[in-house]
């Protein structure tokens, strides 16, 4: 990867992760996930996916999923760098005159499928996965999914059968930020060795930081990992990463920040002092 | 034309249709070898499946997908709801052994909320074929039909030739006016043969077979309670959500009122057996159904 290439993606993910602080007031939104996504979705959109608004009707363009839903904001975020969404819509977060809130949904253009609800749209993807495959094309297919939504058991379900139809243009990342809603997952429903977990279920499995642009772009490359098996990305992130007053914080997952907070969280996105935050923080949700 | 042979027609006409399974092939033992790459079997994974088959059908496919009636709508309720009703895709959801054709496996196995369920969810239809001539006749026009539908599979054999299907439209037998038996599904040929039972003894009888409880025949349920002094609800589901509750919500909707007997398992499962002793056990043979209604006729 070039250095303008680096630089411009990093410049790209710091606007990104502006537009998601943005979100987090005036009823908030889930900023830890969000962030921790952050260079994924950049990456993948920028970098990987064959998918833009203009091929969308195009049987040959990539697919991307976000299953966890929570981290949309990720989303809109790389939407609005893209020119996909409109800057200014981002103000209608949780307006009921548009469809920008809290899971994805396809009001969006650019959002495949509605997520929400944890441990669907790794299923949803193997049948696109599938078809594409039916049809001998050569789509990638792309799902990101949370570690904690490992937990939930239509996730090995749907590997077990993607590993019995061989799809291997399909690519699970994991954004591994090692929470779950309110725990740390080793605390609460261990996944350690995950890497062994998916292997056991017959992927090929990759860990790689999941904030550094150059060694996405190495992993990423080598997609498929092997013929007839699925590839899987365990991407090592930070829960709020590019702000060291929330991250890794349990209590820090939704977050409903004033606007002077939010102005703070801005500056301490860009390297200045760290935010003082006063707004109670929600636990359970 | 047999089920197979209906649906290997649509797919051999239009590779769009795709026969998906989590391992139950009783519908269509013979496909598989034909339709090759028109044929998914997920193995026991229902949620799986529905999640695949939004996503085949986000590819344009139109997945008519197989499973036992309860596994299908229940455990992977949430995936029919979420994938398929909000997203509107056209996934065709066929449960077998629903009702009392579940005979002697017993409770874990008695869809009898299935169509409660399905019909709660928006974008969802439902289609209760009578028998398996009923069957035949709507399910090109079902699969067809550009929503999602939930089909209860009936192989029962048929005591009578029916008239052609059309989606949201009962089909009625006779137009007497002392007793309405609306009824869906395998219980149709108890209540076409309580017709004969209680039309022998002089009372008339108009029988409506509720094809698609949804979307619903309400002319037709409100001409009957307008003209007929009882009407009888007849199913093979829970009290809750099936027929009954369709008749109620059509009359209250219209500010009407009926003088209503309803056949239905009152919150309960039904025993286990086979299904001639189960109806009898039960109280829902022809002849048992007619004794009720003469009763009520008498008493009313």
């Amino acid at each position: 990867m070039t250095k303008e290439k680096l630089r411009e993606l990093q410049k790209t993910a710091l606007t990104v992760r502006e537009h998601i602080i943005r979100m987090s007031g005036n009823g908030g939104c889930f900023i830890g996930a969000s962030l921790s996504c952050t260079d994924l979705i950049v990456y993948l959109y920028k970098e990987f996916l064959n998918v833009s608004l203009q091929n969308l009707n195009d049987p040959n363009r990539d697919y991307f999923f976000l299953s966890k839903g929570h981290d949309v904001p990720a989303l809109y975020g790389i939407y609005v760098e893209l020119g996909w969404l409109e800057k200014e819509r981002l103000k209608n977060h949780l307006k009921t005159n548009d469809f920008i809130y809290w899971h994805p949904n396809r009001n969006i253009p650019g959002i495949e499928f509605h997520s929400g609800s944890l441990g669907h749209n790794l299923s949803v993807a193997c049948g696109v996965a599938l078809d594409c495959k039916l049809r001998n094309q050569k789509n990638k297919v792309v799902v990101v999914v949370g570690d904690g939504e490992l937990n939930e058991g239509s996730m090995w379900e749907a590997l077990l059968v993607a590993a019995a139809y061989k799809l291997d243009n399909l690519l699970v990342v994991v954004d591994r930020n090692q929470f779950q809603a309110n725990m740390q997952t080793e605390d609460l429903i261990p996944l350690k060795p995950l890497d062994k977990k998916f292997e056991a279920f017959n992927c090929k499995v990759e860990t790689v930081d999941g904030h550094n642009f150059e060694s996405l772009d190495k992993v990423f490359s080598k997609f498929p990992f092997e013929k007839e098996k699925v590839s899987v990305i365990i991407a090592e992130t930070v829960r709020g990463k590019g702000l060291p007053s929330i991250e890794k914080r349990a209590d820090r997952w939704f977050v409903n920040f004033i606007d002077e907070e939010i102005e703070q969280l801005l500056k301490e996105l860009h390297g200045e002092a760290k935010a003082h935050l006063t707004s109670e923080t929600i636990v359970a949700r | 034309m047999t089920y197979s042979e209906i649906v290997l027609d649509l797919i051999n006409n239009d590779d769009r249709y795709m026969i998906m399974t989590s391992e139950n092939r009783a519908a269509f033992r013979n496909l598989p070898p034909l339709i090759k790459n028109n044929f998914v079997d997920t193995g026991i994974t229902e949620q799986t499946m529905i999640g695949m088959a939004a996503g085949l059908a986000l590819r344009g496919r139109v997945p008519i997908v197989h499973a036992l009636a309860t596994f299908l709508t229940m455990r992977a309720f949430e995936f029919i709801r979420t994938d398929i009703g909000i997203a509107n895709l056209p996934v065709k959801i066929v449960g077998a052994v629903p009702g009392f054709l579940s005979d002697g496996n017993g409770p874990t196995h008695q869809a009898i909320e299935d169509v409660s369920i399905m019909r709660g969810i928006p974008n969802v239809n439902v289609f209760c074929p009578a028998d398996e001539d009923d069957m035949l006749k709507g399910l090109k026009k079902v699969i067809q039909y550009p929503s999602a539908f939930y089909i209860r599979y009936n192989m029962t054999k048929p005591v009578v030739e029916h008239s052609e299907f059309e989606v949201g439209k009962a089909e009625v037998f006779g137009d007497g006016k002392d007793v309405a038996i609306l009824v869906y599904g395998f219980l149709f040929n108890e209540a076409y043969k309580a017709k004969e039972t209680l039309e022998s003894k002089g009372i008339s009888v108009r029988l409506i077979n509720i094809r698609t409880p949804k979307p619903i025949d309400e002319e037709t349920i409100l001409k009957a309670a307008r003209e007929c002094k009882l009407i009888v609800t007849l199913e093979d589901h829970f009290i809750t959500g099936g027929l009954y509750s369709i008749l109620a919500e059509v009359l209250l909707r219209n500010n009407k009122t009926a003088n209503v007997l309803p056949f239905a398992f009152m919150n309960k499962w039904f025993k286990p057996g086979l299904l001639n002793d189960v109806l009898e056990y039960e109280g829902f043979t022809a002849e048992q159904i007619s004794k009720k209604i003469i009763q009520r006729l008498a008493g009313s």
